[in-house]
């Protein structure tokens, strides 16, 4: 059994119930781009707690540093670099990348692995490596590209949202290190009251394109973002409209079921038979007439 | 040891061996492919081992299949071309299956229901193994919506087969003296008279 505050809600490949007799509140985390200073103190904090060393990289002439989420890079700042219709107007904009911990996860929804990925009730989406058979079908869940697999165990890996510190009581290493407080923590009611007040204010400001990012084609994510421009977040990288595809909804859905009760329906329609009808003998007849055939 | 000198040679020892192949490859593939299809069938993959070498031995024995599905399909592609007769045939399926097969249309050395068989396993591992290379996340990334597209190809396909090989082991074991042409080669030619009449002209030059 899990800690009570990592009760579970859902677990991958798994058609019973899981234990859910208590009510956890759901975290969340709120990103504040517009406070964001891409000083990549969260990926060295992530680092640290997690204990994961990404191999050295080059550099790509951007300032994405890895350039690229990894089995062990688990957030990365992600530099966009706005050019505004004023050409002394250049702007950057700084994502911090990661696992979204939607609350309809696509991975969990097409891991075939029991237990590989969990989502506890405070909304955490975590995979439990011991239990992933690394077939990857949780990078073609995923509807913001963020699960990689290892080359060296092939087990599938991303942020935990610091489940671990969460459980306790602590919050996520990232959270707790951003210098500016770009990055928050707490329940995801609090968490999207503080956007509202900060959203407001930036709309105070001439800022008026703000807004937050909480997907609701995914069920509303426990990591959202205050975004200077909720528009348009494809200038960060990120789908307008993210959900599950509907290929993978087709694939993991009520297909399944029904295809394995119509191959149970073949096997068992065909023992039917064989009992109802019997066997196709070779008729006696002829058999007679080809031996009489011989004896001429 | 020969039963009886006069029975028809059906399948050869070397097509036999390819059959073989082809069918054991089947059925490793099918027991660790449902393990990922659905949990209800996810203990399966204890036979292989576990989950982790389930996915590792999956794809490699897909490809042996689909080599060794070639042999057949190079074999017996000619004798599988459909004909009028076959049609027919397919579309009195339901008398067959009555038990009731005097009326059928006359039949050559494969009739209609087996020529379908044939073509639906050779379309069925044509996609599986396209589909299959989409979804081989160890030795290949191709963009995400292919690889979502292969997964519920490979998914529905391999659904489609396991139903028609169900199909096709039934109907060897519902046809008396049928099972032996796959292990030793032979039919007797009382079978061959009453199911595949033509067939039993060809081979014994009678009527």
């Amino acid at each position: 059994m899990a800690l009570q505050s990592l009760d579970i809600k859902q677990r991958s490949a798994t058609t019973t119930p899981s234990p859910s007799m208590r009510q956890t509140p759901e975290v969340a985390k709120l990103i504040d781009i517009s406070r964001c200073i891409g000083c990549k103190a969260c990926q060295v904090a992530c680092m640290e707690w997690n204990d994961v060393r990404d191999e050295i990289g080059s550099v790509d002439g951007t300032y994405n540093n890895p350039t690229d989420l990894t089995a062990a890079s688990w957030t990365v700042m992600r530099f966009y670099e706005k050019e505004n219709a004023d050409p002394f107007d250049f702007e950057w904009l700084i994502r911090k990348d990661g696992c979204m911990h939607c609350a309809d996860p696509g991975c969990l929804k097409a891991c075939p692995a029991p237990g590989a990925i969990v989502q506890y009730a405070n909304g955490i989406v975590d995979f439990h490596q011991e239990n992933c058979i690394g077939c990857g079908y949780c990078i073609t869940g995923c509807p913001f590209n963020v699960p990689r697999i290892s080359k060296k165990d092939s087990k599938a890996y991303k942020c935990t949202l610091c489940s671990d510190r969460v459980a306790v009581g602590l919050e996520p290493a990232c959270v707790k290190t951003c210098p500016t407080g770009a990055i928050m923590f707490g329940s995801k009611e609090q968490m999207t009251f503080q956007a509202g007040s900060r959203i407001t204010e930036l709309h105070g400001r001439g800022l008026t394109k703000a807004g937050l990012y909480d997907p609701p084609g995914v069920g509303g994510t426990h990591v959202m973002y205050v975004m200077k421009d909720v528009g348009d977040p494809g200038a960060i990288g990120l789908p307008t409209d993210p959900g599950i595809s509907p290929l993978v909804s087709v694939w993991k859905g009520v297909s399944k079921p029904l295809a394995t009760f119509a191959l149970a329906a073949v096997a068992l329609g065909s023992l039917f038979h064989y009992v109802t009808k019997g066997p196709n003998e070779v008729s006696k007849e002829l058999e007679d007439e080809l031996d009489k055939e011989d004896v001429k | 040891m020969i039963r009886d000198p006069k029975d028809l040679q059906r399948y050869t020892a070397q097509e036999r061996a390819n059959h073989w192949v082809v069918g054991i490859c089947f059925i490793l593939l099918a027991l660790s492919g449902l393990a990922f299809f659905h949990p209800a069938f996810f203990p399966l993959a204890q036979i292989f081992g576990g989950g982790v070498w389930a996915r590792i031995l999956h794809p490699f024995v897909g490809v042996l299949m689909t080599l060794s599905f070639l042999g057949l399909f190079i074999r017996f592609r000619a004798l599988n071309a459909m004909t009028p007769t076959d049609r027919e045939w397919l579309s009195r399926i339901g008398e067959m299956a009555s038990g009731n097969d005097h009326g059928m249309p006359e039949q050559g050395k494969y009739n209609g229901g087996q020529k379908l068989m044939f073509w639906v396993m050779s379309a069925s591992i044509l996609l599986l193994f396209v589909s299959g290379i989409l979804i081989w996340r160890a030795y290949f990334g191709f963009p995400v919506g292919l690889v979502r597209l292969g997964a519920v190809v490979h998914a529905a396909v391999a659904a489609i087969m396991i139903a028609f090989i169900i199909v096709h082991v039934y109907a060897a074991i519902w046809v008396k003296g049928t099972v032996r042409a796959m292990w030793y080669g032979t039919v007797t030619r009382a079978w061959a008279k009453q199911h595949h009449r033509a067939w039993y002209r060809q081979m014994t030059g009678k009527s």
